[in-house]
């Protein structure tokens, strides 16, 4: 029975090799119709609508996965967020099949803008790595439903100082090389595609476009296995749940919350563009050529930052 | 070459009951084996008249092979069995039941959605155990062959992989099968084509309208001159809350009638007969129809090549018994068989050695010679020769063959005859046994019904509609090469989702002018098709099932 045993591996699994990855995920109100609610002047009552889970993180969340069904390896959800976030993370659980989820809520956290937020979320990052376990991917989604600034990515990836490729359609990583291999839409155009290289650990922004493949019979067992184990894990989702709050974080309220937000909403018409749809190429920190790119994207939000 | 492949012990390609048989067998066995399957769910592709069963002589039942079969898959055991000889209003039923009986453990009616998907979770958590699993969503699309020897599968969502044996248990129409050369779809007179409703029916009503418990069942058989001359039979079978009714005719004999299946399948449902168990209430859930093989003619001798071996329909493993078909429980069989045969070969270095094991399992079980009786190959030769047949037809027209049938002896004497598998099984495929037979007892001995019929059945248009389908746009799985009437003009009629003077369906038939001569041309929409396979027998075509989770989704089967 030992060679029986010996099946069930039998080297369909791939051993040895263990992706990290977070997946950062952002509640946002239901817009579905018959779903949002909105309060006699015609603004949203955020307290009525429902939260649902951003639905471009989505694909991020499927990136992930592709990597830990790839590879093996551990997938957290992370948020930042009201307690009632958690269900967001619940929900990244049962849809991609998360490990575990990470929430950093905290009343001082509230009324962040993005900038705000990208600084928590780097906490919430580095936290993870001193008290967990060291990353190798950062997956974010592509603009949030409601905010639609599509920064937050970007410029929690600045505050990590870790190359950034934006725009993915496909993935492929090599865990021996640690390098990971993406199929990027140049300036968001899906007719335009070009392949980047990154070192790990990196940060990777997913396009709506984005389809995970699974061409062996091996990965689909697997996905389906990590279903029928995740249907368990997210009804006792609390069991899964880690919330840091800012003392956790490590963070001084000043630069977090509505006090270390720089950006005031005044209306909510102009949305700015998202930094991602600019010419994004392919950076590397060690040049520092690249890095500098970065910082000049960032620059006008970090310049408001120091006022 | 083929190193660079993912590997498995062995693949399983279907996971109706010949595959999920197989599969079974195979991870009790230790083997690590992985089963692919085209539909979204097991069963959302399969469609039986729907009796299952546990024969006595079996080696194996789906009962012995998975704890809880019976009361968690079927629906109700068959208490009662009947066969209505019908001639215009007049019926003459004779009580089948010890035919019936004759070798039977037990017998369920299923629907095969729920039967088929309750097997996939139970397979699945079995060949879990040995390293593999079930995957739907997957279609195998050929072979994967190494130097001309059969290696691995080849499937449109996956790379290619090898395997130490391939069962293909991909039912009627198997792909593999002709791929690998032991299976043709050229001759109609090999197949049966079923076409089937299920209908909703109050579980209460049903208890009260056959006279059954709410832990029993009927079947009821029907045969004579419903059927436009055709040759071919109806059913119907009580399910726990609907009732599965439906008709299967020799092929041939559709084609040489011209008949629309639709509509003789409505002269079943709109027979007065029926009309007392309907409640004039007719709700019909699902249309749905295929190919079935006779394993009298199609049955192959040796069904295996290199390491891939042969179960169920894709085998042409499907016996019709006179009007009891039995195709579920033989599948079921042979899957078992070919684990069992892989089991002991195991390590050979001979890549047949399953193979040639599994037919040698085949004929000692004495499972060969209820698929393909040697007696019969025999009656069929004179039996079926046309000039016998008139003569005979000639006799049963005289008075003097309803005097023979008519007086009150021969009357006992048929029933008896009707009840013994030896005489049912050879009797030959002709007009006689099915339609001429049937239309003298009725007409001589049958008790005429005085009500009529007022159900009516959907319109192919409003069946259609009711389907569930996931079209693969711009990628039609089948390819009309000849639209000439001559090559193809069948499918118009034989198609179940196709009419002559109906637009909506797969097959039409329309006249073209071409430099001033007009020319009558067939042409194909595979959106509506329900994968049948009847055209691949009965027209030009190059035919394929869709890709994994695309086209017709049952949800009764
Ligand atoms: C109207 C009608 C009435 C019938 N009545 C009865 C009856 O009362 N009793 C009885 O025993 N039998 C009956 N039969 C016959 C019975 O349904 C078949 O004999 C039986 O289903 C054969 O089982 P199987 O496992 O060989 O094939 P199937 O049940 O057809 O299973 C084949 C499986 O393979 C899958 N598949 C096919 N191709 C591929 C591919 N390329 N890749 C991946 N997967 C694939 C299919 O989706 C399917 O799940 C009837 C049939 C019909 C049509
Ligand atoms: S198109 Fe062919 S396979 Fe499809 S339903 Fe019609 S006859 Fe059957």
């Amino acid at each position: 029975m030992i060679e029986g045993h010996s099946h069930v591996n039998n080297g369909h699994i791939p051993t040895g090799v263990f992706m990290r990855s977070i997946v950062l995920t952002k509640g946002v109100p239901d817009f579905s119709e018959g779903a949002v609610s909105f309060d006699e002047e015609g603004h949203l009552e955020r307290g009525k609508t429902p939260t649902v889970m951003n639905p471009n993180d989505e694909f991020a969340l499927q990136a992930a996965l592709q990597t830990k069904i790839r590879h093996g390896g551990h997938v957290s959800g992370m948020s930042m967020g009201p307690p009632g976030y958690a269900e967001v993370l619940q929900g990244a659980m049962e849809t991609v099949y998360t490990d575990d989820s990470y929430l950093l809520s905290d009343r001082e956290l509230a009324a962040s803008d993005t900038w705000a937020t990208a600084i928590t979320l780097s906490a919430g990052l580095e936290t993870y790595q001193e008290e967990v376990a060291d990353i190798d991917i950062v997956f974010a989604g592509f603009k949030t439903a409601d905010g639609e600034t599509g920064q937050t990515g970007p410029q929690t990836c600045w505050a990590m100082d870790w190359p950034i490729v934006t725009h993915v359609v496909a993935l492929d990583i090599d865990p021996d090389e640690r390098t990971l291999r993406a199929k990027r839409l140049v300036e968001g155009d899906v007719d335009e595609i070009e392949t980047v290289e990154a070192p790990l650990p990196c940060f990777v922004v997913t396009d709506p476009e984005f389809e995970p493949t699974y061409r062996t019979a091996s990965q689909r067992l697997t996905r389906k296995r990590l279903r029928a184990e995740t249907e368990e894990r997210a009804a006792d989702h609390e069991e899964y749940l880690t919330t840091w709050d800012h003392a956790d974080l490590n963070l001084d309220p000043d630069y977090i919350g509505l006090d270390g937000s720089p950006t005031i909403v005044s209306s909510v018409d102009p949305i700015p563009k998202a930094p991602s749809e600019r010419e994004a190429t392919m950076l590397d920190p060690d040049a520092g050529d690249g890095m500098g790119e970065v910082l000049e994207e960032i620059q006008p939000y970090a310049a408001e930052a120091g006022d | 070459m083929t190193d660079e492949y993912e590997h498995y012990e062995a693949i399983v390609v279907g996971c109706g009951p010949g595959g999920a048989a197989a599969a079974a067998r195979l991870a009790d066995h230790g083997v690590e084996t992985l089963v692919l399957e085209r539909g979204t769910e097991a069963g959302s592709k399969n469609v039986s008249g729907g009796l299952i069963y546990g024969e006595e002589s079996a080696p194996y039942t789906l009962a012995d092979l998975f704890d809880g079969f019976r009361e968690e898959a079927t629906e109700r055991p068959v208490t009662d069995y009947y066969i209505h000889n019908v001639a215009g209003n007049k019926v003459k039923t004779y009580d089948l039941t010890d035919l019936h009986e004759h070798d039977t453990d037990w017998c369920d009616a299923v629907l095969r959605r729920e039967m088929d998907s309750w097997l996939e979770r139970r397979v699945h958590e079995k060949t879990s155990e040995t390293g593999g699993g079930v995957l739907t969503n997957v279609r195998v699309n050929g072979l994967l062959e190494d130097d001309g020897e059969i290696v691995g599968v080849t499937c449109d969502e996956l790379e290619p992989i090898t395997a130490d044996l391939i069962v293909a248990a991909d039912g009627v129409n198997s792909e593999l099968a002709r791929e690998a050369g032991l299976m043709d779809w050229e001759e109609p007179e090999e197949w049966f084509q079923g076409v089937k409703a299920v209908v909703d029916v109050d579980p209460d009503a049903i208890d009260d309208r056959f006279d059954i418990g709410s832990d029993e069942g009927a079947a009821h058989l029907f045969s004579g001159d419903l059927f436009d001359d055709v040759r071919g039979g109806g059913f119907l079978y009580t399910n726990e809350d609907s009732l599965s009714i439906g008709t299967v005719f020799h092929l041939d004999s559709l084609l040489e009638r011209e008949a629309e299946p639709h509509e003789l399948l409505d002269a079943l449902l709109t027979h007065p007969l029926l009309a007392g168990w309907f409640g004039n209430e007719y709700d019909e859930r699902e249309y749905a129809a295929k190919l079935v093989p006779d394993s009298k003619k199609a049955a192959h001798r040796e069904p295996y090549r290199d390491r891939l071996v042969l179960v169920g329909d894709a085998a042409g493993q499907m016996q019709a018994q006179g009007p009891i078909i039995k195709g579920m429980n033989h599948a079921v069989t042979a899957g078992a068989l070919a684990a069992d045969a892989f089991a002991v070969t195991r390590g050979n270095a001979d890549p047949a050695a399953a193979g040639r094991r599994y037919t040698k399992l085949l004929e000692d079980s004495g499972t060969m010679a209820k698929l393909r009786p040697r007696r019969y190959d025999l009656a069929r030769t004179v039996g079926e020769r046309e000039a016998v047949t008139s003569a005979v037809e000639r006799v049963l027209e005289s008075p003097l063959g309803s005097l023979a049938v008519g007086n009150p002896i021969a009357d006992r004497l048929l029933e008896r005859a009707y009840n013994s598998p030896l005489l049912v099984s050879m009797l030959p495929d002709t007009k006689t046994g099915y339609v001429s037979l049937p239309t003298l007892i009725a007409e001589e001995h049958g008790k005429t019904i005085h009500w009529e019929s007022e159900i009516e059945p959907p319109t192919l248009e409003e069946r259609i509609g009711d389907l569930t389908y996931d079209t693969d746009v711009g990628n039609p799985h089948i390819e009309l090469l000849d639209q000439s009437l001559d090559a193809s003009g069948a499918a118009v009629t034989a198609c179940p989702v196709s009419a002559e003077d109906f637009g909506g369906g797969c097959y039409r038939s329309e006249a073209v002018k071409t430099n001033g001569t007009e020319e009558t041309l067939v042409s194909l929409d595979t959106q509506p098709c329900v994968e049948c396979g009847t055209c691949a027998v009965v027209a030009d075509t190059e035919w394929e099932h869709p890709r994994g989770g695309k086209g017709v989704e049952y949800r009764e089967g």
